[in-house]
């Protein structure tokens, strides 16, 4: 199914006019960010966990139900073309917004933890057997450690660990020792929910492919945060999800490369996933509708199309300058804090400071926080091997996006400066 | 702000710095320990029971505040009481920090009574109860992990 026309004019216009970036004038698209909470303006610092959505998600996804909804690839009549185009051409701007080669390579999924379960099955089965190895790194979230476990479990292969030194930064050259004969894959994350660390993809790709190792990136944490380009890093198969990409939850995406997903066997049977079915036997789909079974979520994929819209209008570079030097602003104001140590100090970080404050528990702090406005994630980030290796059970993270100005952090400091108060009773 | 404050006593903060009856007590026989894995507090309990009754009890592991306050406080509360009486503490406790807002805490709960503006912060409620859950497994002398969702 081609993309409409309506729909690539309206991504080149998306790109065509990036206005200077202003997190001022970004926030205002954010209607949720103008509320109070327990009567103190709310300062939203976990768009780790979850990214916020602009006005322009919002009315996008109505619009669509409104005027435009319909089941896809199956109807003659207006609507469903409609529907259809909305569809198809949301899976043309994923594909030039991760520098894909075509569209057919953009699968969509629940998020980015079924598209890495969607390739431990396909793709893992049939390549990993009894004595073979995946290779993950440390400071992976569950969701690229699990699906490994658990296909390595299924097939009596082993999962190996490449390692962090203590900044958080990925040892190459331990990843590289760890690189066997028998590593059938590399699972490694772009940039670390937990500690922030930006991973040099394209590097570790290069260091795997030299082996014949291929190599699953996965950008949940990436992508509102840094230009993607999949050709560029090399990988075999890049993930996201939406939900943290300023668009709707319950949808993602996977990028293949379109020799391996052709090659994949389905990864559930149903409707949209065929060509032909008898009794007798099924004829798939070409990819990427082999991998979508049943109705997707459709207003999911239109709203995911209009976050990635409103992220390249404010310019990803622009936007990703503005974070770093909010990064450095707060990692600078919160290492001033007597008793605070920040975990997770790599160089090359993107939009998130975890940290532990000694004596507090980090639950106490997200608890005081709370009570002046301010959200922070507290726990283990679903990366409990990370906790492990910094030695803490939990850490209070502060993650930041295109909406958080310096105002986020000076209410952030003032709001540890409280826990600080309140705890010494 | 005041919501604060009733959330951490200084009755709790002080049992937070310097908790009381930590590690296994001498002769101890039943452990059981206790997992909130939402937050990553664990925690064990260690008892002495002799005729039913609580003989001495011990506790030790990590968590906030508030857990590891209610841990230091129960286990001054349960000392020497009986299983019937510990399940009755219980009981209160619970009510105490889910039930209506506004009822007295009954006076059999003694010191536990600080606990009560907990009931404002009801993700908090599983800190303050992860300690007593894991309690009931060791007298129920289920050896199993207990865990607080």
């Amino acid at each position: 199914m081609k993309p409409g026309s309506g729909a690539t004019r309206q991504r080149a216009a998306g790109r065509a006019e990036p206005t200077t970036f202003s997190a001022e004038r970004a926030r205002r698209d954010f209607p949720i960010l103008d509320q109070k909470i327990h009567g103190q303006p709310l300062v939203f610092l976990d768009s780790a966990a979850s990214a916020q959505k602009p006005r322009q998600v919002i009315d996008a996804i109505s619009r669509f139900y409104e005027r435009d909804y319909a089941n896809i690839h199956r109807g003659v009549y207006d609507l469903s073309l409609r529907a259809t185009r909305a569809f198809e051409g949301a899976r043309e701007r994923v594909r030039a917004f991760l520098g894909a080669r075509e569209a057919r390579e953009i699968v969509f999924t629940r998020g980015a933890s079924e598209a890495i379960n969607l390739v431990a099955s396909s793709w893992g089965r049939p390549h990993v057997g009894p004595g073979d190895e995946v290779l993950v790194t440390h400071m992976e979230h569950h969701s690229n450690i699990v699906p490994w476990q658990m296909l390595c479990g299924e097939r009596g292969a082993r999962l190996c660990v490449a390692p962090i030194d203590d900044r958080g930064e990925l040892m190459l050259g331990e990843l590289e020792r760890r690189l066997s004969p028998r590593t059938r894959l590399l699972a490694v994350t772009h940039v670390s929910n937990a500690l922030g660390t930006v991973v040099p993809v394209a590097e570790v790709v290069r260091l795997a492919h030299a082996r014949g190792v291929p190599v699953l990136v996965d950008g949940a944490q990436a992508v509102p945060h840094l230009r993607v380009d999949v050709r560029e890093i090399d990988c075999d198969f890049y993930c996201f999800s939406g939900h943290k990409l300023f668009g709707p939850s319950g949808i993602g995406v996977l990028y293949g490369k379109a020799e391996h997903l052709e090659a994949m066997p389905p990864y559930q049977g149903g409707g949209e996933m065929i060509l032909s079915v008898s009794f007798e036997e099924t004829t798939y789909a070409g990819i990427p509708h082999k991998f979508e079974a049943g109705t997707p979520h459709i207003a999911g994929v239109v709203g995911l199309g209009a976050a990635i819209d409103y992220l390249e209008s404010q310019g990803i570079e622009a936007v990703a300058a503005h974070e770093h030097a909010l990064l450095d602003y707060a990692s600078e104001r919160l290492s001033a804090l007597p008793g605070l140590r920040l975990v997770g100090t790599a160089p090359g970080k993107a939009a998130v400071v975890s940290f532990v404050l000694e004596g507090v528990h980090p639950h106490d702090v997200g608890t005081i926080l709370d009570q002046q406005g301010i959200a922070v994630r507290t726990g283990h980030h679903c990366a409990q091997p990370v906790m492990e290796r910094f030695g803490v059970p939990a850490t209070v993270r502060a993650s930041f996006a295109l909406y958080n100005t310096r105002a986020d952090v000076d209410a952030l400091v003032r709001g540890l400066e409280k826990v600080r108060e309140v705890m010494s009773g | 702000m005041s919501e604060l404050r009733e959330l951490y006593q200084s009755v709790i903060l002080d049992h937070n710095r310097k908790p009381r009856n930590t590690g296994a007590p001498e002769g101890a026989n039943r452990l059981a320990s206790g997992h909130n894995p939402l937050c990553g507090d664990k925690l064990s309990v260690f008892l002495r029971v002799e005729d039913d009754r609580v003989a001495d009890v011990g506790f030790e592991g990590s968590g906030c505040a508030i857990s590891t306050a209610s841990a230091s406080l129960m286990t001054e509360a349960v000392k020497g009481r009986t299983r019937a009486e510990v399940e009755g503490l219980f009981g209160g406790f619970h009510e105490l920090l889910t039930g209506e807002r506004g009822a007295a805490p009954g006076p059999a709960l003694g010191k536990l009574a600080v606990f009560a503006g907990v009931r404002e912060f009801p993700v908090r409620v599983k800190c303050a109860t992860l300690a007593w859950h894991t309690l009931r497994a060791a007298l129920a002398g289920s050896g199993a992990t207990v865990k607080t969702e």
